[in-house]
């Protein structure tokens, strides 16, 4: 029978778990520092859930309230800084996406990351008002994820081609890339109709094929492109150029660094 | 979007003839004053730039969705190739978001190797820095005499890991090897070398220069306000007069242990910020002389102990059974975190340098995301360079510090 293969995550797993092996949990501590309680005192209403993970506190909210909560911390809290924010895929097991924004307050020397869950296809709202630095993160987000971005004010792909079909780091996208990857440049310089006479790339780099004089394959037994290397001479005389006559003597090594 | 073909293919829907008085240009990707990769679409009028469009991605790589199908001990060397002028800013930060994730720590005498590394990365950076800023800028010779301390860096960094760029020198818990005989001793003329140079070469061949300081002065000018806004870190934040460095405010490592000084400058422009470079450099050496003797009073333990992550000692392995069950289990399996989300950063040299990673508690991450600070320098060029002039668009770029390593990842 053929091993089934999940389509919805297609990254690396462990192809080997213990039955009886118990994954722990980084300890999540209750919300003690005072700087950290006067922040969700603050949020009062808007926090589903807050924690201390790991000497940082996380904020779970709601995806509506994000622009609200981050207004707050940065006018209120002294969070002037937003350091990070990405997107984590949940797509296959709760079909939403984790969307995290990592706060820096430099005056307390704290970090605050807010936590949200986005449904799949839906938006979320632009903190680029607040925090210029999300004009290249949001975009990232929606090019790596396809998460729309409202009211942001170029949102555009930037890592990948704007003519990107796909978007890389979800979890039903392969490592290598899928068709329209593989074939990305030939369909776009050359056209479809290429593809065969072309064929597909080949990504052993390693890859020497004696029949292409072009690619180094014949080092020292160079001929011209295509022509016919079947009756050549095997004993080449390299170039005096290239192999000197190396005088040991006439050469010194240091014994100490100068 | 434009419909592409043959005939007309498809260019960015960017339209370089216009019917006005502006002109679009293409600054890059293959300019040599672009660092690497970068794609500058720059709309002037006259020589004064309207509009500028950063446009980065020519060198991504993937490196998070590399992460996600690799154990995190295989990751560890794909992170030099983030910011590769200083790989082991990138394998330390990687290496402490995991031990943090782990609750483990780094013995001491991997402490003070990873530190003397750390800072001795930060003195090839800032070198190369200089090196090329002056270069971008018309300072040839400056260029010739920064590479030339910055190549002694790179044979000591050779001495010790093997490798001249892509050092992988800092494992997960630790370090793989001791230092070499005569090392230490290295890095001290080292540090004399390059104290006496920065005075009598790069700062006596720049700072009071006439040239360098009509090219440098009040260019690339950013208020403390909008470089904290548009996520600037490291000297990028602390030439605009804001006193952050997460080695002295959020210390890991031995720094909280080392006297250091974090040098700030109010200018607000290029000069500034190159003089705080140089002054980073002192201060670096001034670390690695700290840490020359704390060498010794070490016990030569390399690697923490933490048998359901991290391999045992070779001797070990070769000697007792169970530590070579572990070790197997390791490499064919990799380690298993706890589930759960770290956010660690670090002070590198070009700014702030973090690991989210997302843990399941599967050898593979479930998710990592690099901060990387050039990205976010990039994206401040789109305001930076606005109503400057074309001839100081290099000057700009070269003051950002970025590499396009860590931009597009």
């Amino acid at each position: 029978m053929r091993k089934y293969v999940p389509k919805d995550n297609v990254q690396k797993k462990s192809y080997y778990t213990d039955r009886f092996h118990v994954v722990p949990r980084v300890p999540r501590e209750k919300v003690e520092d005072e700087h950290f309680v006067s922040v969700v005192e603050a949020l009062a209403g808007d926090v589903k859930e807050s924690y201390i993970e790991i000497g940082q506190l996380v904020l779970h909210i709601n995806p509506e309230d994000n622009f609200k909560v981050l207004k707050i911390l940065k006018e209120e809290c002294g969070y002037t800084q937003c350091s990070e924010q990405s997107a984590v895929d949940y797509l296959a097991k709760d079909n939403e996406f984790e969307l995290f924004w990592q706060l820096l307050n430099i005056t307390e020397a704290k970090r605050v990351r807010v936590v949200c869950r986005l449904a799949n296809a839906s938006a979320i709202e632009s903190v680029e008002p607040l925090f210029k630095s999300a004009n290249f993160a949001e975009r990232e987000i929606f090019d790596m994820f396809g998460i729309k971005v409202n009211n942001h004010p170029f949102l555009k792909r930037i890592l990948m081609p704007d003519d990107w079909e796909g978007n890389p780091l979800l979890k039903t996208y392969p490592l290598q890339g899928d068709e329209f990857a593989s074939w990305y440049e030939v369909d776009k310089i050359f056209g479809k109709e290429y593809r065969d006479i072309i064929g597909p790339e080949n990504r052993d780099p390693a890859k020497i094929d004696v029949e292409d004089t072009k690619r180094f394959s014949r080092v020292g037994y160079e001929v011209e492109f295509g022509a016919d290397y079947s009756t050549e001479e095997k004993d080449i005389e390299y170039s005096e150029t290239l192999l000197v006559n190396y005088n040991k003597k006439s050469s010194k090594q240091l014994d100490e660094r100068r | 979007m434009q419909v592409s073909n043959k005939l007309t293919p498809f260019f960015e829907n960017l339209n370089f003839e216009r019917d006005d008085n502006t002109m679009v240009i293409n600054f890059g990707p293959q300019h040599p004053s672009a660092h690497g990769q970068l794609r500058l679409v720059l709309e002037l009028e006259g020589e004064q730039v309207v509009k500028a469009y950063p446009d980065i991605g020519y060198l991504h790589r993937g490196i998070e969705k590399m992460a996600e199908n690799m154990t995190y001990n295989e990751f560890l060397p794909t992170t030099d190739r983030l910011d590769y002028i200083a790989s082991t800013s990138n394998n330390y930060a990687y290496a402490l978001a995991v031990e943090k994730l782990l609750g483990i720590e780094a013995p001491r005498r991997a402490q003070v190797i990873r530190t003397a590394l750390l800072e001795l990365n930060r003195v090839i950076s800032h070198l190369f820095f200089v090196a090329t800023h002056a270069l971008d800028v018309g300072a040839m010779s400056v260029f010739l005499y920064a590479f030339r301390e910055r190549e002694f860096a790179m044979d000591l960094m050779e001495d010790y890991c093997g490798a001249r760029l892509t050092h992988s020198a800092v494992r997960i818990g630790g370090v793989p090897l001791d230092l070499p005989e005569g090392w230490l001793k290295n890095l001290a003329s080292f540090c004399d070398k390059v104290d006496y140079e920065l005075e009598h070469t790069y700062e006596a061949l720049l700072t009071e220069n006439r040239i360098w300081k009509m090219r440098l002065e009040d260019v690339g000018v950013i208020s403390a306000e909008d470089a904290l806004s548009w996520g600037c870190t490291g000297p990028m934040l602390r030439g605009s007069g804001v006193k952050w460095d997460i080695r002295k405010e959020e210390p890991y490592e031995l720094y909280s242990e080392l006297d250091f000084d974090i040098p700030v400058s109010d200018r607000c422009d290029s000069y500034g910020r190159y003089k705080l470079y140089m002054e980073e450099m002192r201060q670096s050496t001034r670390i690695l002389r700290q840490l020359i003797p704390m060498y010794d009073d070490t016990e030569p333990q390399l690697m923490a102990h933490a048998p359901q992550y991290i391999s045992a000692p070779k001797e070990e392995i070769m000697t007792q059974n169970y530590a070579l069950m572990q070790h197997f289990v390791l490499v064919t399996q990799g380690m298993r975190p706890p589930k759960g989300e770290v956010y660690v950063a670090t002070e590198s040299p070009k700014g702030e340098l973090g690991f989210y990673i997302k843990s399941e508690g599967e050898p593979y991450a479930y998710r990592l995301k690099c901060r990387a600070p050039s990205f976010f320098h990039t994206g401040l060029l789109q305001k930076l360079l606005v109503g400057t002039y074309i001839a100081d668009v290099v000057t700009i770029i070269g003051t950002t510090n970025i590499v396009f390593g860590e931009v597009d990842r």
